[in-house]
């Protein structure tokens, strides 16, 4: 298995996509995050592993979760970390996105988190880059958001035993959502047969025959005996763009409510990568309800990002 | 004192030297911390040895090694497990073999991020006499010298506690 990503060892040297990677690898990654949910729950919550090691967070689109947890996983391995603020950057006086990498590895960094709504910008950098300094996807495009898809299936992990024997249910715009593909990617390589997209038609992916994937246009049908609804967030951009109805009529068809939960299986769980838009893919009430565990996500987030980011500057042998 | 089946010494033997210094040393206030993965082994098996109400623990140090960049990130089955108060506490870290000391430093940093014990002692079974540091065990059951491509682990093979050797090639 070599590619840009992985060396021919079989070690990670850059994340950009879930895609060619093995289950072991996943595993390995998960291992190592839960060591590191350990540490998230001692006193003190650093461990030195990166001392003297550079983290440059570098989002050219807007981000609070990933952005922010990110940086508590830097900080906690005791690296250091640069949040570059792009508005006030030489990149809004003209500078090229590889002269400021350039410029930012003169300075010492280590490891770059990128995100940038350009699909292929952090493979192009991982191309462009030498082979001390590591690449990880923060979400490109349409493209991947490898780390959340990671988190998502991790989080599942926690509560269901068996990848192989779920029914997993991800609701809402799957066409345009980076998160949606990494998570069916990652659910296909480790065993998950029944994966259902549910949402309006034109918001379906064109592939879904090659991932054998099954359609579902109404909540009803899709989530008969689910254990997993991964809930995504509705673009309101695109509620024009993409002939999307109102806030109020996708809510009534797509939004997630207290009735639905009565069609899935009694310990199903309930996710979302947030940002959350209450009341338009999801109730309120649903959203609190005991079966979410849309803040557990954001919390193993912070476990998958330290593994990643362990995994890539020590060989993982 | 030797494992007719490899030559090695006998872990069981080792292990019985082990208890009787461990018992001559607890108190209420002591407890037992095993390293990973041979010190996981041993404290199962002094677990069922030792009579006394003691708290028993893991303590990986595998962040706190200082060799991630020539080595790299060892991911162990087993990780930290201190799930007790370690303030003030009287420490026996448990390993199957002292080499370098390189992981017995990363053990005893990670002990202090959990409190201040009161005393750390190290207990091992095989003493290598290579140390690259300056620490010792306070208790070796065997001391000796084996060739530093020579690897020896302590390993479970049907339930029953084995020195293994394997050579690593740099």
């Amino acid at each position: 298995m070599t590619n840009l990503q992985i060396s021919e060892k079989g070690n990670l040297k850059h994340l950009l996509t879930i895609e060619g990677m093995n289950e072991g690898l996943i595993r390995k990654i998960f291992n190592l995050a839960e060591s590191f949910i350990n540490v998230n729950d001692r006193v003190i919550k650093n461990v030195p592993l990166l001392r003297g090691k550079t983290v440059c967070n570098l989002f050219f689109e807007n981000s609070t979760r990933t952005r922010t947890t990110f940086e508590i996983a830097a900080k906690r391995l005791s690296a250091d970390v640069i949040n570059l603020d792009i508005p006030s950057s030489s990149q809004s006086k003209g500078e090229s996105i590889l002269d400021t990498i350039d410029n930012l590895i003169a300075m010492g960094t280590n490891i770059f988190i990128i995100r940038h709504s350009k699909s292929g910008i952090p493979e192009l950098i991982a191309k462009h880059v030498g082979p001390n300094v590591h690449i990880i996807n923060a979400g490109d495009g349409n493209h991947a958001h490898p780390t959340q898809g990671l988190l998502d299936v991790f989080t599942i992990q926690k509560f269901k035993k068996n990848f192989e024997k779920i029914s997993t249910a991800i609701v809402g715009d799957i066409k345009h959502s980076r998160v949606a593909r990494s998570e069916i990617i990652a659910l296909s390589i480790l065993g998950t047969k029944d994966i259902r997209l549910i949402g309006p038609e034109n918001l379906m992916p064109d592939d879904t025959n090659i991932l054998n994937l099954k359609k579902y246009n109404t909540m009803d049908e899709g989530l008969k005996n689910i254990d997993v609804i991964i809930m995504l967030r509705i673009q309101k951009e695109r509620m024009n763009m993409d002939n999307i109805p109102t806030e109020r009529e996708y809510f009534e068809k797509f939004g997630l409510q207290e009735k639905h939960l009565a069609l899935a299986n009694k310990d199903a769980i309930i996710m979302h990568p947030g940002p959350m838009n209450r009341g338009v893919e999801i109730d309120s009430k649903v959203a609190d309800c005991k079966q979410s565990v849309i803040l557990s996500q954001v919390t193993f987030g912070i476990a998958i990002r330290m593994a990643v980011m362990a995994m890539l500057v020590g060989e993982n042998t | 004192m030797k494992d007719s089946s490899n030559g090695l010494p006998s872990a069981d033997a080792l292990i019985k030297l082990m208890y009787q210094k461990i018992m001559g040393k607890i108190d209420s206030n002591t407890c037992l911390v095993g390293i990973p993965d041979g010190g996981h082994l041993l404290i199962k098996s002094l677990q069922g040895m030792i009579a006394k109400k003691i708290h028993y623990g893991l303590i990986d140090g595998s962040f706190y090694r200082d060799d991630l960049d020539i080595s790299g990130l060892k991911v162990k089955d087993k990780s930290t497990n201190i799930n007790f108060d370690i303030n003030n506490k009287k420490v026996i870290l448990i390993d199957d073999v002292f080499y370098t000391g390189r992981t017995s430093r990363a053990a005893i940093n990670e002990i202090f991020d959990y409190g201040r014990p009161k005393e750390i002692l190290l207990y091992v079974l095989i003493d290598r006499q290579s140390s690259e540091l300056p620490i010792q065990p306070n208790f070796s059951a065997v001391k000796t010298r084996i060739p530093s491509d020579t690897y020896i682990d302590l390993k479970s093979e049907h339930g029953q506690l084995k020195f293994k050797t394997r050579i690593i090639n740099d």
